[in-house]
């Protein structure tokens, strides 16, 4: 294998950025090509088959699921308010009748005459895809769902907490090592995304939760205060899910770690702009990163601006992102980023975990590490002039632009 | 495809699909006999950008070409077949587990029974199972009818009743599946496969409630009767729907369907196939391991009867921290003779997860993987131990002799006194430093009793030699034989408990170059050498109460074999039993490390 190495998380100052906002199944999509949608915008809908409920009419009637169908009262398909009487049986001389009262409203599905069941279908529930990202329509997928399009700035995290949340970028640290404390947020975070500095802690997040907060994106976390804050233990990094009344993105790691300088800048520099952001994180196969997704202008207003940046968003095939769209890479080309002598990286595993350096050398030959594993390994020289031997599994490539 | 016979097939490639690597391997036959030669790998790609796993294939080809010097692929790209001279390959097969391998629900009227059949037929055919629905599993209908909905399963084998037996129930999950119309996880237009192996009475009727909205297969039922388990049917027909309906579907299969001569297998399930073969041929009891990031796939043969089992969070990476949720730190620490910083572990163990490619610097740092491993280990085999029983249900004639030995039907087959050959594979075990480390955590997870022989899998190549097999058997198993694994030695360890520092049992064991013997004591274990390909008579002589195999107290002789490690004579007892502290565990570990001299050379 070639790259021995983690190529780093995406972070531009501005790109274009697409996503594609897919319905679960086949629905109806309420925009056109070329329409400018905000954030939370409803684009495509769709109804879930309602709820079912299964009545056990046999067992309920006292008779042999063969007999339930000649007793029903209603018919498959037929519409039924709760408390309608379904079925009866004949009785003893039209007396002791035995009935069967719908449970709930909703629609017969199936009468079986096998098992004795009746199905009841409740109404559908909606489905709606918001557009998450403010920006232009490129293409609608019919029945599908719809490409949206806009200049932005992009933040990914390396792990996060939560589904897609919305606010204005507020500033809580005024450094990107300062921790994250409760006594950083105030009521006039309600409904923000705050951007942090170092270490967040349980309270910090159970505060920004009763305050309204609507995303916190910091450096880092203790495991401890994520189980705390989850209420278990986090097995696997598949998330997006979670009902917490708040989205959290990490942009480093686990334990007391500063968040990157350069992602603390950008993300400072757009305080007070709206964004869209999304904790869902997949590390496995089709990894998914989570992100803040800052909208600059419109494509029709900023399309001198992008063909100026063509450069920089590269030519290759969009990959999925984790709001379930599309972000064209950046800076790397199509190939991936290599890593060579003078590349700035950040170290991410234990003795020397999250220090940043330069590669001051890729020896060829593999090197025996103190664990005894035998590996490619690079040289990284610290801003304090240190040198170190790091494999390069170790590695994360630090994008500079 | 080519038809070509055994005869004209010398030169083979054969790959395997990996969910992040895909791994191609060149067999050829040289004076005779068949060799792995080469192996080269390069990133799966069928995820986008790329969303070609062709692409992969011939980059990992591309590798093979540059290590052998043998021309495999045309200016267009196309492998060059037949082989001749420096070029090309007589044929290629491979195998797949890309794209998250082939995911599956399953079905069944009682959950130990058909719905058990089901999920092994689903299992055996290499498939992840979703989930299990039976009518007894405890959740009520409203909860299963949702559940089914959640999930996006590839394909669903419903069974259920013996000929002859329920019908209604059978039917009751069909009513179940119907309404739920769960969606298949490629293509909106596509239709749900569904396996139906159940009663053939209910067949029918199953059909009509199923209706038009799924593609319904019906296949002998794989329970006919409560004694016999007909799973053959009901896996072939898996593996077809694979091909046609989930393969169709991922990006690039149709090309790759195209190139191999013949059908494309589910990894594991060419794993399975090979471990079988061999455990037939040479009449062994076989246990199988394979230590991924995500997962950790365990399979056995033992007489005759094959099991798999996959433990989908049970893994060195992507699931590190779900082995330490379900196994609990403490119980991790206990395998650890230095002291660590809990805290600063669970945040590494956090980071690992988040970073799964990341490797050990430092030696604590590689203990404390390698504890883990144990863990993961140890709790996959005992899933596995859990799953891999004789068939539940089953009326068993007694005579007055078994009321003293009485066994329950359900039991686990999986008997460590009887099992005749370990192997281990997967990063953690496979790349560890020294090949003392992979045998001491593969012993100290799987505890074989009496006299057990230890491999690893070289660079996995056991799917690649799973599906050759189907075409070209020979060749599959002489490679197996001789370049598949790698002989780390044989493991001696009677079963039975007793006071640490009293006599465990004597032993004998008869070199080209002379006789050593010794005594083992309780809790201790040595680690002899005996070189790969060396075979030495073994006495064992063990104390009363502790059994090597022969009987309570009674001698065993055998031949051992010996390998990379040598000869493990382990009196520390069966069950292993640790203290539940880490801190009174951390003295008995630091020896046990000492006298296997683990990290000798690393220190």
């Amino acid at each position: 294998m070639t790259q021995a190495y983690t190529p780093g998380l995406k972070l531009a100052r501005r790109i274009r950025h697409r996503v594609c906002r897919r319905l679960p199944m086949a629905g109806e999509v309420l925009v056109q090509v070329g329409q400018q949608v905000s954030a939370q915008q409803v684009v495509a809908r769709t109804w879930l088959p309602g709820e079912v409920t299964l009545v056990n009419a046999a067992h309920r009637l006292g008779v042999e699921p063969a007999e339930v169908p000649g007793l029903m009262q209603v018919q498959v398909g037929q519409p039924v308010q709760a408390g309608q009487l379904l079925a009866q049986t004949r009785g003893l001389f039209g007396l002791f009748r035995s009935q069967l009262l719908a449970p709930t409203s909703g629609v017969i599905e199936s009468i079986s005459g096998v098992t004795g069941q009746v199905i009841l279908r409740g109404p559908p529930q909606p489905i709606e895809q918001l557009a998450y990202l403010a920006g232009r329509v490129t293409e609608v997928l019919p029945a599908e769902g719809v490409w949206i399009e806009a200049e932005a700035a992009l933040v990914q995290g390396i792990f996060g907490v939560g589904g897609e949340a919305y606010g204005p970028i507020r500033l809580a640290c005024p450094g990107p090592d300062t921790p994250l404390t409760p006594d950083r947020l105030d009521e006039s975070m309600r409904g923000a995304v705050v951007v942090g500095g170092g270490r967040v802690s349980t309270q910090a997040l159970q505060r920004a939760s009763q305050l309204g907060v609507s995303a916190i994106v910091t450096g880092g976390i203790d495991d401890q205060d994520l189980r705390q804050f989850l209420g278990y233990d986090l097995g696997v990094a598949i998330t997006g899910s979670e009902s917490l009344g708040l989205t959290l993105i990490l942009t480093e790691g686990f334990g007391e770690i500063a968040m990157q300088q350069r992602c603390w800048q950008l993300l400072a520099s757009h305080e007070g702009q709206l964004a869209s952001v999304n904790g869902a994180t997949q590390i496995r196969a089709g990894v998914i990163r989570p992100e803040v997704v800052i909208p600059l202008h419109d494509l029709a207003q900023t399309t001198q601006a992008s063909s100026i940046k063509t450069d920089r968003v590269g030519d290759s095939t969009p990959s999925e992102s984790p709001s379930g769209g599309t972000a064209l890479p950046v800076g790397a080309g199509a190939g991936g980023p290599t890593l060579q002598v003078g590349s700035l990286v950040r170290i991410i595993r234990t003795p020397y975990f999250g220090l940043v350096g330069r590669v001051t050398d890729l020896p060829s030959m593999p090197q025996v590490l103190p664990s005894g594993v035998k590996t490619r390994v690079a040289e990284v020289q610290l801003p304090d002039g240190r040198r170190l031997i790091v494999p390069r599994a170790n590695l994360e490539w630090i994008e500079e632009s | 495809m080519t038809q070509r016979s055994p005869e004209q097939i010398n030169v083979i490639l054969a790959t395997d699909c990996g969910s992040t690597t895909t791994k191609a391997i060149l067999i050829e036959n040289r004076g005779g006999q068949y060799r792995q030669t080469f192996r080269g790998e390069a990133p799966t790609t069928v995820e986008a950008p790329l969303a070609d796993v062709t692409i992969g294939v011939r980059n990992a080809v591309r590798e093979l070409e540059e290590l052998s010097g043998r021309r495999l692929l045309d200016a267009q790209g196309h492998l060059i077949r037949p082989a001749q001279g420096q070029e090309g390959c007589d044929i290629y097969v491979s195998t797949s587990s890309a794209g998250g391998g082939l995911q599956m629900m399953v079905a069944g009227v009682i959950r130990e029974m058909t719905a058990a059949s089901a999920q092994r037929a689903a299992l055996g055919a290499g498939a992840i199972v979703m989930d299990v629905i039976a009518t007894n599993d405890r959740r009520r209908p409203h909860e299963q009818i949702q559940r089914i909905r959640e999930l996006r399963p590839d394909m669903i084998l419903l069974s259920g009743g013996t000929d002859g037996g329920t019908v209604e129930h059978v039917v009751q999950l069909a009513e179940w599946i119907a309404p739920a119309r769960p969606q298949p996880r490629f293509g909106v237009q596509y239709k749900l496969p569904i396996i139906y192996a159940g009663n053939r009475h209910a067949a029918p009727m199953v059909a009509k409630t199923l209706g038009e909205q799924f593609a319904l297969a019906i296949v002998p039922n794989l329970r006919p009767t409560l004694e016999q388990e007909n799973l053959g049917p009901a896996r072939e027909k898996i593996h077809d729907l694979f091909l046609e309906h989930v393969m169709a579907h991922a990006p690039g299969y149709d090309k790759l369907l195209q190139w191999v001569d013949a059908p494309v297998m589910p990894t594991p399930a060419a794993v399975g196939n090979i471990l079988q073969r061999i455990a037939q041929q040479e009449g062994l009891n076989v246990l199988g391991v394979d230590i991924g990031g995500a997962t950790t796939d365990v399979f056995s043969v033992f007489d005759g009867q094959f099991h798999r089992t996959v433990s989908a969070n049970l893994g060195m990476s992507y699931s590190i921290s779900n082995v330490c949720a379900e196994a609990g730190l403490e119980q991790i620490l206990r395998w650890i003779p230095l002291e660590m910083d809990t805290g600063e572990l669970r945040n590494r163990i956090k980071n690992k997860m988040i970073r799964p490619t990341t490797i050990p610097q430092t030696l604590d740092d590689l203990i404390f993987e390698q504890a883990v491993a144990r863990e993961a280990l140890r709790l996959a085999y005992e899933q596995h131990r859990q799953f891999a029983v004789s068939l539940r249900g089953v009326q068993q004639q007694r005579t007055v002799g078994d009321l003293f030995a009485q066994k329950e039907s359900g039991q686990t087959i999986i008997d460590p006194m009887r099992l005749d050959l370990l192997v281990g594979s997967g990063g953690v075990l496979s790349h560890a430093p020294r090949m003392h480390q992979t045998a001491a955590m593969m012993i100290d997870a799987f505890q074989p009793e009496g006299v057990t022989r230890l491999a690893k899998d070289s660079i996995f190549m056991m799917p690649h030699l799973g599906v050759l097999a189907e075409v070209h058997a020979q060749a599959a198993l002489e490679v197996f034989r001789r370049d598949c694994l790698i002989y780390l030695g044989t493991c001696a360890a009677p079963r039975g408990q007793g006071k640490p520092g009293s006599l465990c049992f004597r032993y004998r064991l008869q070199r080209a170059d002379g006789v050593e013997s010794g005594e083992v004591l309780v809790g201790q274990w040595r680690w002899l050498p005996l070189g790969p390909g060396q075979a030495a008579p073994l006495r064992i002589e063990p104390a009363r109460g502790w059994d090597a195999g022969a009987g309570s107290g009674r001698p065993l002789e055998c031949i051992v074999h010996g390998g990379t490690v040598g000869l493990i004579l382990d009196g520390r007892g069966r069950p292993l039993m640790l203290p539940a502290d880490p801190a009174q565990a951390r003295p008995l570990m630091h020896q046990w490390v000492e006298e296997a001299g683990l990290y000798r050379e690393q220190g």
